[in-house]
């Protein structure tokens, strides 16, 4: 605009660079809404609340799927072949190595409760199936062995454990 | 959009009007009188087709958008109330699902044409980078319209692809939380897909106006490559394009019909047929069959993060090729070796194809990462290097004396 070119600074550069910050943080915070609407909604995360999971009816060596927060929760009663299997596999063997121990709760050996959803690109593992007997993702090919952790294939990680406590012996709940 | 138009209307009326918004100017200089290269072949009418198809989704979709119901109880039923009971609507439904196909397979013609002609280079670098982000757009377009559907094979692909966020590190599951607007594909991701689906064709149309806007400035490649010197070189495009365009339209449309009435499941696949269910993956989920050369890319990579590394890289690297083509001669007729290369890529491109197609596992694995490594060796170690050891052959003089000999 000024025809007027200083090597100073003036005071109508202090005026361009101050009200362009300004427009710049505005255009920033009208972003937020813009973006914020996407994330998960009231109801969305109200609807996330813990569950309880009676365990009693559930016979050695089924499994059975529950929701929670839309996502599919694998309990299964595990026979003692299952836990001797998974308890006996050495951590050497394992991409991402983790005991079966830390993945059940002290005393409850043959429940394990896993978040059903491969690692790889979110599809549903089949039960009792694959290499290991544990779970197989039909998507990719990665291999779950019977403590939920991955054994082969493009899969990175093991099958997640979602938050959960036994209330009793016969109940827990997620979340 | 230059040409040599003289244009003048004829009554005053539009003389008038001319003189306040020359649009008639415009028109007539960029699609009557703009000077196209004489010896433009057929491959070239792929651009008159593909917005020809653009045309054909855009009204279709609009249509079809007024029967449909973008939630998650509701969906699938729409679908088939269209299908049903919705008069004339399972042939705008199958317009449009196989408009898809067509727009898709219309759009690979042109691309490797673009290739095998060297249109990617100076000075059309923006208009090949224009058409990559028209490609990227496509493919977003096509992938939450096929979502829309809301059956099976709709809702695991749009977990799978949603999912490919959540290998970026730390950051990778609040942006798929985010892209969801939930903890699992839902109503509210059915919801954002639509309002997408029916936004980003009109933002296709944009970037196609600056495409044939850049194509306007820097006129067309031939399938000499060299540019076009004098007059003699180049007829007027009404009515030498417009006539070859409109025959090859009609062509085109022959094969769109075929599907359509004929054969309208034959691209998709029967688990679409079954209501989404969250509870259950099909036995086994495979993309529509234009994106299956990268869902095998993807595949072919036993890291989760490097494959999907390697699954957007063979889309943008496309945009880098004018740089990694570093031979100055463009059309292949002339690059003995670059022709030998240049099929081979398209039989991998196939062959990554049929493989995206196959179970994962065994000899296909090992073919899927044959030929990746073939598709990306192609663009950063053949083109680099043929450009500076490849012997090509003499070009002619000028695009009148390659069709009618010396004598002219």
């Amino acid at each position: 605009m000024t025809t007027v070119s200083s090597a100073e600074h003036t005071r109508r550069d202090f005026l361009y660079i101050a009200t362009g910050a300004v427009g710049a943080v505005g255009a920033a915070a009208a972003l937020v809404p813009l973006v914020a609407q996407m994330n998960p909604d009231a109801s969305t995360i109200a609807a996330g609340a813990p569950i309880d999971v009676d365990l009693a009816p559930i016979a050695e060596g089924q499994i059975i799927k529950v929701f929670w927060r839309s996502k599919p929760i694998f309990i299964s009663h595990r026979t003692k072949k299952e836990i001797e299997e998974a308890q006996k596999t050495p951590l050497a063997e394992l991409k991402d190595a983790e005991t079966d121990q830390k993945r059940v709760k002290e005393g409850h050996d043959q429940w394990l409760v896993l978040i059903g959803i491969c690692t790889h690109l979110g599809c549903i593992p089949l039960s009792h199936q694959g290499e290991y007997n544990g779970f197989f993702c039909p998507c990719h090919g990665s291999v779950y062995d019977t403590s939920g952790r991955i054994r082969k294939g493009p899969a990175p990680f093991n099958l997640p454990l979602p938050p959960y406590k036994f209330v009793s012996d016969t109940k827990i709940q997620i979340g | 959009m230059s040409g040599n138009s003289t244009y003048q209307p004829q009554s005053k009326a539009l003389q008038w009007f001319e003189k306040r918004l020359p649009i008639g100017g415009l028109i007539h200089s960029s699609f009557v009188a703009y000077p196209t290269p004489r010896n433009l072949n057929y491959w070239w009418t792929f651009g008159g087709i593909l917005s020809f198809m653009l045309g054909v989704q855009i009204v279709t979709g609009i249509v079809l958008a007024m029967h449909y119901t973008p939630h998650v109880d509701f969906a699938f039923k729409s679908v088939e109330a269209i299908m049903r009971d919705v008069n004339y609507g399972w042939l705008l439904r199958y317009l449009h699902s196989n408009g898809a196909a067509m727009f898709f397979l219309a759009v690979y013609i042109h691309m490797f044409r673009g290739l095998y002609y060297g249109s990617y280079k100076e000075p059309r670098e923006v208009l090949w980078i224009l058409g990559v982000i028209i490609y990227l757009l496509m493919m977003a377009t096509g992938f939450m319209g096929y979502v829309l559907v809301w059956g099976q094979m709709s809702f695991w692909a749009a977990t799978v692809i949603t999912n490919l966020f959540s290998a970026i590190p730390v950051v990778g599951d609040i942006i798929v939380s985010w892209l969801w607007g939930g903890y699992a594909v839902g109503n509210p991701t059915l919801n954002r897909f639509y309002s997408l689906h029916y936004l980003l064709p009109f933002v296709i149309v944009g970037v196609v106006i600056l495409h044939v806007w850049a194509l306007h400035v820097s006129g067309q490649n031939n399938p000499t490559g060299i540019e076009p010197k004098s007059d003699k070189d180049t007829v007027p495009f009404t009515p030498y394009a417009t006539a070859k365009d409109g025959f090859m339209v009609a062509c085109f449309c022959i094969l769109y019909a075929w599907f359509v009435f004929y054969i309208p499941n034959f691209l998709g696949h029967a688990d679409n047929y079954i209501p989404a269910n969250p509870a259950v993956t099909p036995a086994e989920i495979v993309p529509e069959w234009y994106y299956l050369p990268f869902y095998a890319i993807l595949r072919s990579i036993p890291n989760k993060l490097m494959g999907v590394i390697a699954l957007f890289g063979s889309i943008g690297i496309l945009a880098f090729l004018p740089w990694l083509d570093t031979s100055r001669i463009k059309s292949a007729r002339y690059r003995p070796l670059f022709k030998q290369f240049f099929w081979l890529f398209v039989i991998a491109c196939i062959g990554l194809g049929w493989l995206g197609s196959k179970p994962p596992e065994g000899i296909y694995v090992i073919m899927s990462r044959l030929l990746t490594f073939y598709y990306f060796a192609f663009f950063l170690i053949v083109l680099p290097l043929l450009g500076i050891f490849e012997k090509t052959k003499p070009l002619p003089n000028s695009i009148s004396e390659s069709v009618l000999g010396a004598k002219a």
